[in-house]
């Protein structure tokens, strides 16, 4: 019997991507470039030594916006902010127009059921930008259209918009050639900008570690753009391959792998996305579980994990000193900046120490793994002093 | 030389088969990361595994194009694990076995034939 299967979906760069002999394979129903011709390790690194360009399109943009501005901009900020804070634990209220805030969508049970960025766009009286995970932004957008529509508001996602990350310690010196202005963002600012191809939201931030930006622009900008940024040699494309390899070693999780809808933001060591007013009103779902486990301490916690031996990946069993199974790796790879298998999993916290030496099952043998710090790799973000 | 389906190459001399995966699954595979070799002296039969080769993306198993010993494994690709991606058809070999039947690699794809096999994959 013949399946019905959905074909994948392109973004605006998808012809880019073929013409630059891209392997493709699916991501959340998208047809997507997992490396180029230089290879996972290659694209990684040059990514942390120049700037590396990536098509990050698949992801949910969308703005968040009152019925009717007022007139008043701060009044509109609190009204959209209203909307929005009671799905997330974050302070959207207290956000200063440009300014981002990492945030995540709780559910009753205090688990995340995606992790999110949420911006006051400069200029924009109760106007929010909101970017979610590509595999939840069907369920993300209905859930906060619903409940921001119940009060007036709406959501308008950014249908078909390409968004570019570049990102890697070049990324300013060649953004700001083309786009004079994105040097004065500081880390976690936005902004709208105005080019020869067109007007983009330019956000300096992204999911590498690295200084760099996140850029949204109108469908046909997007081949231009991206034309004009590989035309600088300092910039390469790059896949979701060493994506993902760079978010690991910054010890960025992934929704649906280190995070979930059954783990909390205090499991996932998150507890930093719990804005400190939002923390003292306990005014977000799950907040009962939530403040309790901030004052008891969590069942489990997000540990990083340097292997000895063959990469342990998701699902490997995760042993304690005494041999016995503690727990599951949530996210592993080969980390091509150390040269060496990295992991992320959760364990329970008496096990969490840095240096506690643990073990992983890879292929029916135990290998050695040791507690370390996040991130593996420092981040280097360019924050802005305050004005 | 000569070829499996699973792409593995074996290069005979005299009694000892020399053994390693094809250009064309090197490519396929990615970057190698992680290698592991059999032991000196374990007896395989063809197509029993011989060796895990991991790349970033996954591991796989490298089968035994004939049955013999083994006699030799290259620890170069242990250490660097980038000579199967960079020479696998030359340095990057993996491992040699004393054949018990050398007749046993001719009846394999010449490279010609895994050629025109590659082409209709």
């Amino acid at each position: 019997m013949a399946q019905d299967v959905s074909p994948l979906k392109s973004t605006p760069l998808t012809a880019a991507h073929r013409a630059l002999g891209a392997a493709m394979g699916p991501f959340a129903g998208y047809d997507m470039p997992i490396h180029y011709a230089d290879g996972v390790l290659k694209e990684a690194l040059w990514t942390r030594q120049s700037c590396g360009l990536f098509d990050v399109s698949h992801m949910g943009t969308a703005l968040v916006m009152v019925g009717k501005a007022s007139g008043d901009d701060q009044a509109d900020h609190r009204a959209v902010s209203a909307m929005i804070e009671p799905l997330i634990c974050g302070d959207i209220a207290a956000l200063k127009p440009g300014k981002l805030r990492y945030s995540l969508l709780l559910n009753d049970g205090g688990g995340i059921d995606d992790d999110l960025i949420v911006g006051r766009v400069p200029n924009s009286p109760g106007v929010l930008y909101v970017v979610v995970n590509a595999g939840n932004k069907d369920a993300d957008f209905a859930r906060i259209g619903e409940a921001v529509a119940a009060k007036g508001g709406q959501i308008q996602p950014f249908q078909d918009w390409a968004l570019l990350a570049l990102q890697g310690p070049k990324a300013v010196q060649v953004l700001s050639g083309i786009v004079p202005g994105v040097e004065h963002l500081g880390f976690m600012e936005t902004g709208r900008f105005t080019t020869d191809e067109g007007i983009l939201i330019i956000s300096r931030c992204g999911y590498t570690g690295e200084d760099g930006f996140e850029i949204l622009a109108w469908p046909t900008l997007a081949k231009p753009l991206w034309d004009r940024l590989l035309a600088n040699d300092l910039v390469k494309p790059i896949g979701l391959g060493a994506r993902d390899a760079l978010r690991l070693e910054a010890g960025l999780p992934l929704h649906g792998h280190d995070i979930d809808g059954d783990i909390s933001p205090v499991e996932a060591d998150l507890a930093f996305a719990l804005s400190p007013r939002r923390r003292k009103a306990g005014d977000f779902p799950g907040a009962a579980v939530i403040l309790n486990q901030l004052d008891q301490g969590p069942p489990r916690i997000r540990v990083g994990l340097r292997v000895d031996g063959a990469p342990a990946r998701e699902g490997a069993v995760i042993l304690g000193p005494d041999g016995s199974n503690i727990g599951v790796v949530s996210s592993g790879a080969y980390s091509p900046t150390l040269r060496r298998p990295i992991a992320m999993g959760l364990v329970p916290p008496h096990f969490a120490e840095p240096e506690t030496q643990l073990g992983v099952i890879v292929r029916e043998r135990v290998q050695t793994a040791l507690v370390t710090t996040l991130p593996f790799v420092p981040h280097t973000y360019v924050r802005k002093p305050i004005a | 030389m000569h070829f499996t389906k699973d792409h593995e190459w074996v290069e005979l001399n005299g009694d000892i088969a020399t053994v390693g995966i094809s250009a064309y699954a090197a490519e396929q595979l990615g970057d190698v990361v992680f290698v592991e070799l059999p032991a000196v002296g374990k007896t395989l039969a063809a197509g029993e595994s011989l060796a895990v080769v991991e790349s970033v993306k996954a591991a796989s198993d490298v089968y035994s194009p004939i049955a013999g010993t083994v006699t030799e494994v290259n620890t170069v690709t242990v250490e660097e694990p980038d000579q199967i991606n960079a020479r696998p058809e030359t340095t990057g070999w993996l491992a040699k076995l004393k054949v018990a039947d050398p007749a046993a690699v001719e009846a394999l794809m010449d490279r010609d034939a895994y050629e025109a096999f590659l082409g209709k994959l």
